[in-house]
């Protein structure tokens, strides 16, 4: 039997802050919940159940925090379900919440994602060292910083394309009123010359440390036809998952985020993604990723990702704007990290991405990973329903 | 059987804490706050009942909630379980009663504790009172316990010490309280990554080999990750090997055992097909490369336990690299 049709109704999300210490956990969920109910003209009867995600529990030491959540999300005689996939959670959520109405079972779907950072310490929450190890262990951007080398080997790419990503993403995120940071003239120089933080990923590279938290309202197509200006309708979805290690594993490539990639395009019918696509939302928690991730997506041959960078291809007006909301480098609650992105792909095929609307967007990926990049969602939004 | 069936796994402590801060938003703030001036406040629901603690949001219709009442510091034992043998960071340190206690003028329980000396001492229905701490700090623990009305404990239980504060500016109210959370864990190793551990504890690198793709597991997992069959081909490699990717960790954080800056490195040992996270020391971080040859650098046998840190770190052999595409396929 076919995918029923579905659509995301409206999006919502926080002013990302390194601190949202004015508001409790319930709170900072709320304040994207409500945003995506107002922007869906969606009511809480209409709502058929609630998907939560967020990243590991240690961030913020809440055994199952879905159960306390409960009340805020309106959940009470409602099904709740919770998604953990590490950083790509925000991404699985939604489409975990899409399967919902893509399989019939109800017609709006509440879907939210967050993190509270300030709560605790990722950096410490994501070192601990179980007993017997090398203590070699650094955060995530010591996990990536290795494979960000060998990316830089294995392609010959200039040094400086890593800053050119960075630069474009802080100057997107100051035309996002919701960014975390809002840094409207920092410059590829300006990022060189920041720290070196983990050798080779540099202080100006690397994502922000945000609480926040997105939220979407998915619907059927009915509930999609009824959207003023026209919903986003869902065109393709994909997640893959691979082992962290293994012998003769791709760190650089992975073969779950082409496997993704792959049967994505296809059920969108995209054959040539670099020309029918309009904008992506990547998740590029560090510069490099974003080369990296075109060729992992297919936008660009093996080797060839940070050229399409280099030439301001992936700035807005270039070829492929991505990221113009500002991305992971702009604003990172972790678990909400992934949600954005699949929101702001949203948000661009409905027009109503503000000031960095990319102009005439009517088809946008939206994409995360998580773990050790062993974690891949992502999928295909449109402004005209599938196949019309 | 192998040997690594008939040998006890190794087992070692894991504990893991963090003081979390709990930012309490605009009901919990006004809730703790009460506290501090010790009063109780409810907040009242869409349908009229008075939710002790408030809830920001109600139940049913999930609107938020912002009619506060006072409540009474009294109230009904509605249900109660037995701890006989409280636990550290428990409310009492000598045995208590867990209740939901309905105060009056609310219309749900709270959960706290019931200082009631045995179970004799408490029954559902039984009238209590809050016991209020000496300096109230605006938190949950500003009621040390609950007591009996009608015959109250005549030695009171003494508290454990008062919770942490968060700091905030002189006046200001509570807007954060600070959840002090750890976890004592038992972390048991594998058999096959005993048998490695007890290997380095002699000096030698053990690991294993699937018999289905022939490659060499370090540590050995036990089963193949690829093939998914038991790789009991046991193989002694080698401690020298090759750089294949590595960063330099200049940044220092909270839990972190080695002084920055260090370089992180895979490395690659001679016979194995897959690489570990070391350290590189023996030339200046900016002379490592993919590539490097390295040899262990052990520490003196007499330190040896069942661990990898018995290598101090990897240092360079002298040998001419190893060229790119000897390791390209392990990065």
């Amino acid at each position: 039997m076919a995918k029923q049709l579905a659509a995301v109704l409206g999006t919502g999300q926080t002013h990302h802050r390194a601190k949202r210490t004015d508001v409790s956990m319930p709170g900072l969920l709320r304040e994207a919940v409500d945003r995506a109910l107002a922007d869906a003209q969606v009511d809480w009867p209409e709502i058929d159940a609630v998907v939560l995600g967020k990243a590991p529990d240690m961030f913020e030491g809440v055994m199952m925090p879905e159960l306390f959540l409960a009340d805020a999300l309106g959940a009470n005689g409602k099904p709740l379900l919770r998604v953990h996939t590490a950083g790509s959670v925000g991404g699985s959520t939604a489409l975990v919440a899409a399967s919902l109405i893509q399989a019939g079972v109800h017609r709006k779907v509440l879907t939210v994602a967050f993190e509270k950072q300030s709560e605790s310490n990722a950096m410490w929450a994501l070192s601990i060292l179980p007993p017997f190890q090398m203590p070699v262990g650094a955060g995530a951007g010591g996990y990536f910083a290795p494979h960000v080398r060998s990316y830089l080997r294995r392609s010959g790419a200039p040094e400086h394309v890593g800053a050119i990503v960075a630069a474009k993403d802080r100057r997107n995120g100051a035309l996002n009123p919701f960014a975390h940071l809002r840094q409207p003239d920092i410059t590829v120089e300006s990022v060189r010359a920041s720290q070196m933080l983990w050798d080779p990923i540099r202080y100006d590279e690397t994502c922000p440390s945000s609480d926040g938290a997105c939220a979407m309202v998915l619907g059927d197509e009915s509930s999609g036809d009824a959207v003023e200006g026209g919903a986003a309708w869902i065109h393709a979805t994909a997640m893959r998952t691979e082992p962290t290690t293994f012998a003769g594993r791709d760190q650089v490539n992975p073969q779950a985020g082409r496997d993704a990639a792959a049967a994505l395009w296809k059920e969108a019918g995209i054959t040539d993604p670099l020309s029918q696509v309009d904008t992506a939302e990547i998740y590029v928690p560090f510069s490099w990723f974003e080369p990296m991730w075109l060729e992992n997506l297919g936008f660009m041959a093996e080797g060839e990702g940070w050229k399409l960078t280099e030439a301001g291809e992936t700035a807005l007006g270039g070829r492929l704007p991505v990221n113009p909301s500002g991305g992971v480098l702009s604003s990172n609650p972790i678990g909400a990290s992934g949600m954005l992105r699949f929101s702001e792909a949203a948000k661009q095929v409905m027009g109503r991405a503000g000031d960095y609307q990319v102009d005439g967007a009517r088809t946008a990926l939206g994409h995360a990973y998580g773990g050790g990049s062993q974690y891949f969602s992502m999928w295909v939004v449109g402004s005209a329903k599938p196949g019309s | 059987m192998t040997a690594a069936e008939t040998e006890t796994p190794l087992s070692a402590p894991l504990d893991v804490g963090f003081d979390y801060t709990r930012s309490v938003g605009p009901v919990l703030g006004r809730f703790v706050n009460a506290l501090r001036e010790r009063r109780v406040l409810g907040v009242r629901g869409d349908d009229g009942r008075v939710h002790v603690p408030p809830v920001e949001y109600d139940p049913a219709t999930a609107r938020a909630l912002t009619e506060f009442t006072d409540v009474a510091d009294e109230g009904t034992v509605e249900s109660w379980s037995w701890v006989a043998e409280p636990l550290d960071g428990q409310p009492l340190r000598r045995p208590f009663a867990w209740a939901l206690i309905r105060l009056d003028g609310a219309d749900t329980s709270l959960l706290h504790a019931v200082d009631a000396g045995s179970p004799a001492g408490i029954r559902t229905g039984m009238r209590v009172r809050a016991r209020w701490a000496d300096e109230p700090v605006g938190h949950i623990r500003d009621i040390v316990c609950f007591v009996s009305t009608e015959s109250p404990p005549g030695d009171p239980a003494p508290a454990p010490a008062p919770p942490p504060v968060a700091d905030r500016a002189e006046g200001d109210p509570v807007s954060t309280v600070i959840t002090p959370i750890h976890l004592n864990f038992l972390h048991s190793a594998s058999p096959e990554e005993s048998r490695y551990l007890r290997g380095l504890a002699e000096g030698k690198l053990l690991g294993q080999r699937c018999p289905a793709c022939g490659k060499v597991y370090v540590p050995p997992r036990g089963a193949c990750p690829t093939d998914g069959v038991p790789t009991t081909d046991e193989v002694e490699l080698p401690d020298t090997g090759t750089v294949t990717t590595f960063c330099i960790v200049n940044v220092p954080f909270l839990g972190q055992r080695l002084k920055p800056p260090y370089v992180a490195a895979y490395i690659l040992l001679d016979g194995a097909d897959i690489a570990f996270l070391h350290l590189v020391l023996g030339c200046e971080a900016s002379e490592v490369r993919m590539g490097l040859r390295v040899r262990a650098s052990w520490k003196p046998r007499e330190q040896f336990s069942t661990t990898l840190e018995n290598i101090a770190h990897f240092e360079p052999t002298g040998e001419p690299d190893a060229p790119y595409e000897s390791f390209a396929h392990h990065l």
